[in-house]
């Protein structure tokens, strides 16, 4: 049996890349969200983030992950994005 | 891939080949169907110029005989408005005349002979045959390997393994694959995390070929990815998680008899074909289709192996206990997966005890320790007992729940000894839980499995992970085919 043509195993998923938007020459007038994953001591790290953006002029809005297991609910993942003009997102760990 | 038409029209068919003793036998007989019944036609498999003297289709393409369902020859067919109606293999008089309604047909010939294999069904050509005929049914990218490259090592490049080598999966032997399923190859199975896809019974098959399963594996394979494919099990998050846990697949059933599964002596080990691939399967199947990859969305600090495979029948047939899928509301006469997230297993040493009590209590010391002896309630474990320490509990008469029962009483914690920083560990529950008593498990979250060899007063402990909605629950699924 030949095995020079094989069934691609993968997806095929085709990628779409987005062109970024301009970035923004400061914080102040800004709506930033900050996404609390729900693992333990998280808070701590985000309520220091919180007074330091406030300081700089920005507005800051908390948003939490019902467990850091799961990917955010879609729910949740459309309120950020029509409530904030920037969200600040970092890999746990 | 174009699917070729089924040839058969309507009237009498005969299908034969001049290799056959049989069909060599019946030319007398096909000279007289020939006149008397004119809507007969002749496909001859090998020697076109077979039967002599009389006028026959080559079926050298085998078209005839695969839309036929052709498995011996001679095979002689009725078929009205495109439905067959008649059939009879081989050489018995009897039914030619019946069929025919010729009553002294082949009068000098003797009353009965088998017919021979026909073409169609060697196992040389069976396999193209599948794609050939029924090859439209695939819908994935062909990937064809430039001459000079090396099939094996074009897969390890293009990223398509787990750092073993893998089968190539060919159209034909994909075929091959979907024949131990009744389930269209199009059909969604599940949408596979992390990159949320579709994921069809065709994308399973491909990658059970690359994991070396056989067709009969299939519906195994299936099953386990239903059920880490769902919301409870959550096998997004066990394939990001930093801790080392991947999917433990618990088969339950006669079927995992059937199919040659191993539940005795290494049974978490290596050396069986289907616990092994099924497993592997499983894991391709997240890395190819899901696109779940170490280093990307896989985050483990350290993994384990059985990351590769993790896959294992129950003994239900030597057991004192019912079987984790009774325990968990199935029919013993049902074949299951049970998906549990889990870490590489320990081994739990007790030569000694010959009371069911002293092994409960070595049991629940050793379970304590699962990820922390300070940690309760977060993480569930599977306990898979050997046939020597399951006899121990046997003799006195404890059943499944008995030892469960009898283990979580050893395992309620006083709040003093697990707190921050007691015992010189900084690990441990909140100070405000220093007078209370704190089971190391959730209620349901110690699985119990009888496996392994006869000989071995030992058992293993395979620990889990982050437990129920916050984790992963077990998730248990019936096994079709």
């Amino acid at each position: 049996m030949s095995n020079r043509v094989i069934l691609d195993p993968t997806s095929e998923k085709k990628f779409t890349s987005r062109e970024l938007l301009a970035r923004p020459t400061g914080l102040s007038g800004q709506t930033i969200g900050l996404l609390d994953i729900s693992k333990a001591r998280g808070d701590i790290f985000l309520n220091q983030l919180e007074s330091r953006l406030t300081a700089a002029g920005a507005k800051v809005l908390r948003f939490r992950k019902p467990t850091f297991t799961k990917p955010a609910p879609v729910d949740l993942r459309h309120e950020i994005a029509t409530k904030c003009t920037l969200v600040i997102e970092a890999l746990a760990d | 891939m174009t699917q070729i038409k089924n040839p058969l029209r309507d009237g009498w068919t005969l299908i034969v080949k001049r290799e056959c003793a049989t069909c060599v036998m019946v030319v007398p007989v096909i000279a007289r169907l020939v006149r008397e019944l004119p809507s007969l036609t002749v496909y001859t498999q090998d020697d076109p110029k077979f039967p002599d003297g009389i006028v026959s289709i080559s079926d050298a393409d085998l078209s005839a005989s695969w839309h036929a369902d052709i498995d011996t020859v001679p095979t002689l067919i009725f078929r009205e408005k495109g439905i067959e109606t008649k059939r009879t293999v081989g050489w018995l008089r009897s039914e030619w005349r019946d069929l025919t309604g010729i009553a002294d047909l082949g009068s000098e010939l003797p009353e009965f002979r088998p017919g021979c294999g026909s073409m169609s069904v060697d196992p040389d050509v069976i396999d193209k045959l599948r794609v050939r005929f029924g090859g439209a049914v695939l819908h994935s990218r062909q990937i064809e390997f430039a001459s000079a490259e090396d099939e094996f090592e074009a897969m390890f490049s293009r990223g398509l393994t787990d750092g073993l080598p893998v089968v190539p999966p060919t159209p034909e032997r994909v075929m091959r694959m979907l024949s131990g399923t009744s389930r269209l190859p199009q059909e969604v199975v599940a949408i596979a995390p992390p990159d949320l896809v579709e994921l069809t019974i065709e994308k399973i098959a491909i990658n059970a070929v690359m994991a070396g399963c056989l067709p009969e594996y299939l519906p195994w394979v299936i099953a386990a990815v239903e059920a880490i494919c769902t919301d409870e099990y959550n096998i997004h998050g066990v394939l990001a998680t930093t801790m080392p846990v991947g999917p433990v697949i618990v088969c339950n059933g006669p079927g995992t008899r059937a199919i040659g599964m191993n539940s005795g002596v290494n049974v978490l080990g290596q050396g069986n074909r289907a616990n092994l691939t099924i497993g592997r399967a499983v894991q391709l199947i997240i890395r190819n289709v899901g696109g779940g990859r170490p280093n990307e969305v896989d985050r483990a600090s350290h993994g384990h192996p059985g990351k590769l495979s993790f896959c294992f029948a129950e003994d239900e047939t030597n057991s004192p206990f019912t079987s984790l899928a009774v325990a968990r509301g199935f029919d013993a006469s049902q074949n299951t997966v049970t998906v549990f997230t889990g870490e590489g297993p320990r081994c739990v040493v007790d030569q000694l005890a010959r009371e069911p009590e002293a092994l409960a209590q070595t049991l629940a010391a050793c379970l304590r320790t699962v990820h922390h002896p300070k940690l309760p309630f977060a993480f569930d474990a599977l306990l898979v007992v050997s046939p020597e320490h399951a006899r121990v509990f046997a003799q006195a008469n404890w059943n499944r729940e008995r030892v469960l029962q009898e283990i979580h009483a050893r395992l309620q914690m006083p709040g003093s000894e697990i707190v921050r920083g007691a015992g010189g560990m900084a690990e441990g529950v909140q100070e405000a839980f220093k007078d209370a008593t704190l089971p190391k498990f959730r209620p349901g979250g110690l699985l119990l499995v009888h496996a392994g060899g006869v000989a071995g007063l030992f058992s293993s402990i395979i620990g889990g992970w982050v437990s129920g909605a916050t984790g992963s629950d077990p998730v248990t699924k019936l096994v079709t085919a």
